[in-house]
């Protein structure tokens, strides 16, 4: 397995988390190389989203840390993680939009909360931010009159505001019809090149996501199976990774719920029952 | 459910929402340095709440009238009737009810409101934007809730006692006499009942406002969640506003 580099803005390390008696993960380590699109990628239900919330300190691991820039993540005040995400942004699954707020009024809520700057400034930087994502002229619009695509790109551009270091896309693509995610992939590669941010993508939309990353991992049962350069995690030799980048129905992760009743047994037995 | 497993989450309930309080009354400061949204939220829950509550007192205003003269009539003290609705209302039903009804109309609103915020990830979204959801949601709405209370209660009794309601039935249906009616009100009715009144409506306020936020932040975040919580506030709401009369009221007229 190939490493991301010595450059590395997020360093994950023994992470342990699960909630009750399920674990989560259990015992992953991994870096986010500064400056690039890094894939996680994995099944339904494996934590990808955990892991975000995770990243951002949103939830504590039970145990391991999570290094954003060198600090630790979990060991800060209240104020300083505070001050540490204002140089992460974050995109929901559904956008997250403010519902009582027009389109431009939620790009604008991190500047109004943060920063003391002009009203006409504001109004600048909004439609700058709402140009780069192609909806300056769904400013007046309020959440509910746009479609799901466009929440999500309303919510890139308030992530991208204050200009943050990172931004973590949490399943972007889903449920997003074939023009939608292609314009969602461009706008993640562009945005990430022409403002030199570092890009976390969480999805399990395989080609889309690998398309235009330059790292990926995959994380499977609590733990990373394989990570490397795309074409590097394609060519895995990992049972799993290649039933996961290949759809197969049945593999390491079997086609049947496990049991430990025999099938023949179970229905006979409910005919006695 | 076993009984003790009952008691063992209405403890850590109550602790949590303990809590809470404390974590809300902590950003009080902040909502105060920011009175825009705080007069944003007493739109929400005080102007939009006072066309029930006028029609409310109006309608109570009347059926005391009718009930107090029936009684009053017998010993010839049908003047008193003033005084008699006069109390009723500023003592006990002025606060209580309203409070009832500020549960019913801007508590479920307001637990529903912050229920699907945290359901649909807008509470999250804030935090990721290193924006403190207590100070920004929760502390304006509780304050315009401990705000709004005590002149809904106001403006229930002046709906009750006056023109729209007891009044109304009193002298213009029943014939009690006009100086009469206001002047035992006058007589009787001191500055210490109106006291009184406007205590039990702060605190009455802040308990609707409080279980309000509470159950709103804290619901499942599913419809289900959202629901339980919207029922949930109204329920106890109701119950810890009685509750809390009885005990009000025995401290002040001790």
């Amino acid at each position: 397995m190939s490493s991301p580099g010595p450059d590395v803005l997020v360093r994950v390390r023994g992470l342990r988390f699960g909630f009750g008696t399920r674990a989560v993960f259990d015992g992953v380590d991994l870096d986010i190389p500064r400056g690039k699109v890094t894939a996680i990628m994995g099944p339904s239900g494996t934590g990808k989203t955990t892991l975000l919330r995770l990243i951002g300190g949103q939830w504590r691991p039970q145990a391991g840390t999570v290094e954003f820039d060198g600090v630790d993540v979990h060991r800060q005040s209240r104020a300083a993680l505070f001050e540490l995400r204002k140089r992460m942004g974050m995109l929901f699954q559904n956008g997250a939009l403010l519902t009582d707020l027009t389109v431009f009024e939620n790009v604008a809520f991190p500047l109004r909360e943060h920063t003391r700057l002009p009203e006409s400034m504001i109004r600048d930087v909004v439609l700058m931010k709402l140009e780069a994502v192609g909806l300056r002229g769904a400013a007046g619009l309020y959440p509910e009159q746009i479609s799901g695509g466009m929440s999500r790109r309303v919510a890139l551009a308030r992530a991208i505001a204050l200009e943050p270091a990172m931004v973590m896309y949490d399943e972007p693509f889903t449920g997003q019809d074939p023009i939608t995610m292609g314009v969602l992939m461009r706008l993640i590669r562009q945005l990430n090149d022409a403002l030199g941010l570092t890009s976390v993508l969480v999805s399990h939309d395989v080609d889309e996501v690998l398309s235009i990353s330059d790292y990926a991992y995959v994380v499977s049962g609590g733990k990373v199976v394989d990570h490397g350069a795309p074409a590097a995690v394609r060519g895995s030799a990992s049972e799993f990774v290649q039933q996961f980048l290949h759809g197969k129905p049945d593999g390491p992760v079997p086609f049947h719920y496990k049991t430990a009743r025999d099938y023949a047994a179970d229905l006979l037995g409910g005919a006695r029952r | 459910m076993k009984p003790w497993l009952l008691i063992g989450d209405f403890l850590r309930r109550l602790g949590e929402s303990t809590l809470f309080l404390f974590t809300i009354l902590s950003a009080l400061p902040a909502a105060l340095a920011r009175p825009r949204l705080v007069v944003q939220q007493l739109y929400m829950v005080g102007v939009l709440s006072m066309v029930i509550v006028i029609i409310s007192g109006s309608f109570i205003g009347m059926v005391l009238a009718l009930q107090g003269y029936s009684l009053l009539v017998r010993f010839g003290a049908a003047s008193s009737l003033g005084q008699a609705v006069a109390f009723s209302v500023v003592r006990e039903l002025g606060p209580v009810v309203t409070a009832l009804l500020f549960a019913g109309r801007a508590g479920s609103a307001l637990a529903a409101e912050i229920g699907l915020m945290k359901a649909t990830d807008q509470l999250s979204g804030m935090e990721m934007m290193a924006v403190d959801p207590v100070k920004r949601v929760v502390a304006p709405r509780f304050l315009a809730g401990f705000i709004a209370m005590p002149l809904l209660v106001a403006m229930f009794s002046v709906m009750a006692i006056g023109v729209g309601g007891g009044y109304s039935i009193g002298v213009t249906l029943l014939g009690v006499d006009d100086g009469a009616y206001w002047s035992q009100i006058h007589r009787a009715m001191h500055f210490e009942d109106i006291r009184q009144s406007l205590v039990k409506a702060l605190w009455f306020g802040g308990a609707v406002s409080w279980i309000a936020m509470y159950q709103g932040y804290h619901a499942a975040p599913t419809s289900e969640g959202v629901s339980r919580a919207t029922t949930s506030t109204v329920v106890v709401s109701s119950v810890v506003v009685l509750a809390l009369d009885f005990v009000l009221t025995a401290f002040m007229f001790r």
